[in-house]
């Protein structure tokens, strides 16, 4: 082969790798892609049936209900509710009245969850939840939002036995 | 006082800074031996003077000066001494000014070290070096003073994130700042080089003990953190693809093709204007993680900062970093010249493909990464990109990666021919199927994938034992001991090969614990028992136990082993005093080919708890491996060569000349 023919060989070679590459990559990004769904959407027949997609809010005081390992609660963006089913041990972060983002499918109506999100520290609400809340806000009471959601711009810095 | 000293030792660094970012710089355009030598007396007052405003900062902890805004949000009383030290580093304002000690300590360190470089040169570097701190210092100054003051004082502090109170993180953090900022070293050799017009050989040949040490740390800090996610999440997961984790893990994937792209610079004279490009990226992606950590705009453990001044302030940053670098590399590049010509079959063209790889992953992990930032920032919807995606896309671009990386080594620079390698190759092929056919044997039943793991670990160490034996083959017609041969392969040799066995072990490890877990989450009375493949797990109840700022619910849980004992675990659920938060705390019968991971969920009534118990085959061989790659990048980024031209005594070695050095 003559310099230039090897050169052609060499970059061509490059660039259908990086085309095969590119075009594999992008078919799994598209068939993993997890769609957020805030508990409204869900009720309105929005979300996917028979996909995994993703729901946040906040656990609906009083709904926890524990039976060995599995557990039902329902999450609200305090507009619409959706129940939920999950087998498994919950995060330390889990609790009534805090966000959650769960990961899972819709089953005759009730979410089975495979995965509760709760990486974060206990002033923090995940922004999807935060999300399906001021969704849920828009032209709805907006104190209550305020009371749910606390300012992420303004952490408490004061411990709680700081007189 | 002690604060106001550090804080004011800040303002003076960054005066230094400002010297150093311009006098050298001047002086070496201008030729001016004065101004060029200020370079290195300014980095070594820049370090000494942020590592007291560090010292100052830690002293605060250290005495419980709730008065200091820092403080207070992340100590405590009650937190024992070694956790209130690295509590400095425990936020967003004390991580930043640990990356700015990381990075004037390099600065220093390359001003110790750069003695054999051209005046100019050296003074360049520094020049970079010095200005990448003033952008620091002056982020650290207007937008994360660590040092303000709180008015009135706190009584007590919030305490740290319980998450943090843990020995790994008292080294990931430094490590991993290490690898970040050791990689502005790189950087700004190419900077500097692409400023003077020199980049040559010689150029990379100064530049790759810098690049290796920066992977070595990086390497080390991304298998820390690994770590601690494992034992201290409680989730008993190594890699969770959060945007964090990915943060770190794509410069270490350009650092990687970095320090093989050197090579080719330094041996052929190829590849230059890639590497310097690459030299630039590897870092900007450092000052990306950086910005998508400390922004607060991802949502993770890590994200302990919400503050948009700060966020808009690092994406500035590092605009004008990367736009001005890639401005220059553009201007300059296309005089650099291409080099020496290669064949098509040659170790150059390997080494091409491996770069290619190397940076088509972290292309997909960028995409997964910043695809929904940007869908959200856009307000296009929220989602989410999942381990599967970046499951699916690591498989085929690894396989041809490890493929490359048996032969590489082998194949002659320039030009290589197939059937040669071929027929070199032909034992290590066939006895690395011929182990994974016993191994599936062996094992039972692990998968496609699995096999191919299996098939790829064994790949690598049948071809780095090939090439050892070949280097230590004596060429014809001479007769050298066996033990004077294995002395002759030099170094930076040796730390690659033991690199490459290193990824086998991570490889092994990926793939044996991906294939053979067992997950369990289980209801348990006391005495109630389970069992995992011949391990039977008995559980003897919770009881409370006392720690230094934190209640904890013990579990006892034995373990057997076909009636004979094997370990007693003590998983806990602390909750700690000062914020009330709860905590997991899993226990683990650490082994060689296994690890038994208990840890407690919640109770149930009757002293019922549930309890997660895992079986995790070979999982300490994915930070082994790590640890064995980091050992190789420490041989390699000491290999004499480097340090035996620093002395400009060039001496050759007829021998080391015919076994073939690299």
């Amino acid at each position: 082969m003559t310099p230039r023919r090897k050169r052609f060989a060499i970059v061509g070679g490059v660039l259908v790798a990086v085309g095969a590459a590119a075009a594999l990559i992008l078919n799994a990004f598209q068939s993993n892609l997890v769609f957020f769904y805030s508990p409204s959407q869900v009720a309105q027949h929005e979300a996917p049936a028979g996909r995994s997609f993703r729901i946040g809010g906040m656990v609906e005081n009083g709904t926890l209900q524990r039976d060995g390992t599995n557990v039902r609660f329902v999450v609200t963006d305090t507009a619409k509710s959706v129940p939920v089913r999950y087998t498994g041990i919950l995060p330390d972060l889990f609790k009534e009245g805090k966000g959650v983002v769960a990961q899972g499918q819709l089953e005759d109506g009730v979410f089975v969850a495979r995965e509760i999100l709760a990486k974060h520290d206990e002033n923090y609400v995940p922004p999807e939840a935060a999300e399906a809340m001021k969704r849920a806000q828009q032209g709805k009471d907006q104190k209550l939002a305020e009371t749910v959601v606390p300012s992420p711009n303004a952490p408490d810095i004061r411990p709680k036995d700081v007189r | 006082m002690i604060p106001e000293l550090g804080h004011l030792a800040l303002w003076l660094a960054l005066g230094v800074s400002l010297v150093l970012g311009t006098m050298p710089m001047v002086g070496a355009a201008r030729g001016r031996l004065d101004w060029t030598a200020l370079a290195r007396p300014s980095a070594r007052v820049l370090f000494a003077l942020v590592a007291l405003s560090f010292v100052c900062l830690a002293a605060s902890f250290a005495g419980n000066d709730f008065s200091v805004l820092y403080v207070a949000s992340n100590s405590n009383r009650l937190l024992p001494l070694h956790y209130r030290i690295t509590a400095v580093w425990g936020g967003h304002e004390g991580s930043i000014l640990l990356w700015l000690l990381m990075l004037t300590f390099w600065t220093a360190a390359v001003a110790q070290f750069s003695r054999h470089l051209p005046d100019a040169m050296s003074a360049r570097i520094l020049a970079v070096m010095g200005w990448l701190s003033f952008g620091f210092l002056l982020f650290v100054l207007t937008t994360s003073n660590p040092f303000d003051r709180l008015f009135p004082a706190a009584a007590e502090g919030r305490d740290l994130n319980p998450l943090l109170q843990d020995p790994g993180m008292v080294i990931h953090p430094p490590m991993l700042y290490m690898g970040y900022v050791g990689l502005s070293v790189a950087f700004s050799f190419a900077v500097a080089a692409l400023i003077g017009g020199n980049l040559d050989a010689s150029w990379a040949r100064w530049a790759r003990p810098w690049t290796t040490a920066a992977w070595f740390f990086l390497t080390i800090g991304i298998a820390l953190g690994s770590g601690w996610a494992y034992y201290e999440l409680g989730w008993g997961g190594w890699w969770f693809w959060d945007p964090v984790e990915n943060a770190s893990f794509m410069p270490w994937l350009v650092a990687t093709a970095l320090i093989h792209s050197l090579a080719v610079t330094e041996k052929r004279g190829s590849f230059k204007s890639w590497t310097v490009l690459l030299a630039i990226l590897a870092f900007s992606l450092s000052l990306l993680g950086t910005f998508l950590v400390r922004s607060g705009v991802l949502s993770s453990v890590h994200a302990f900062a919400t503050d948009p001044k700060r966020g808009l302030f690092i994406l500035a940053f590092l605009v004008i970093v990367i736009g001005a670098s890639l401005a220059l590399y553009a201007w300059r590049a296309p005089s650099v010249g291409l080099g020496a010509r290669f064949s098509l079959v040659s170790r150059e063209t390997m080494l091409l493909g491996n770069n290619v790889l190397l940076v088509v992953a972290c292309g997909a992990v960028l995409l997964g990464t910043l695809y929904p930032l940007a869908l959200d920032a856009l307000n296009l919807g929220k989602i989410s990109v999942g381990p599967p995606y970046f499951d699916t896309v690591f498989v085929p671009l690894l396989t041809p990666l490890v493929f490359l990386m048996g032969i590489g080594p082998l194949a002659r620079w320039k030009e290589a021919e197939l059937p040669d390698l071929a027929k070199r190759l032909k034992w290590a092929a066939g006895s690395a199927v011929v182990a994974t056919i016993v191994a599936i044997w062996v094992h039972g039943g692990i998968g496609i994938v699995g096999a191919l793991g299996l098939l790829m670990a064994f790949w690598i160490v049948a071809s780095v034992t090939t090439d050892l034996v070949e280097r230590l083959q004596p060429p014809a017609g001479t007769r050298v001991a066996l033990l004077q041969r294995a002395r002759l392969i030099p170094r930076a040799m040796v730390g690659m090969m033991i690199a490459h066995l290193g990824v086998a072990a991570f490889i092994l490890g990926v793939t044996l614990v991906k294939s053979g877990e067992v997950e369990r989450d289980v209801k348990m009375e006391i005495g109630d028992t389970t069992e995992i493949g011949d391990y039977v797990f008995t559980f003897r109840g919770v009881r409370e136990v006392p720690g230094p700022n934190y209640r904890a619910a013990q579990g006892t849980i034995e373990v057997s082993e076909g009636g004979r004992a094997v370990a007693t675990l003590h998983p806990q659920k602390r909750i700690y005093t000062a914020t009330q938060a709860a905590m997991t705390e899993a226990d683990i019968d650490t082994g060689l080919t296994r690890d038994l991971y208990v840890s407690l969920g919640e109770p149930v009534a009757n002293g019922a708890w549930i309890v997660r118990v895992y079986y995790k085959p070979f999982v300490d061989w994915i930070w082994g491996g790590c640890l064995i790659m980091g050992l190789g990048g420490v041989l390699a980024a000491t290999d004499r060569r480097y340090r035996q031209r620093a002395k400009k005594t060039v001496r050759t070695d007829a021998l080391g000349a015919v076994l073939g050095t690299t």
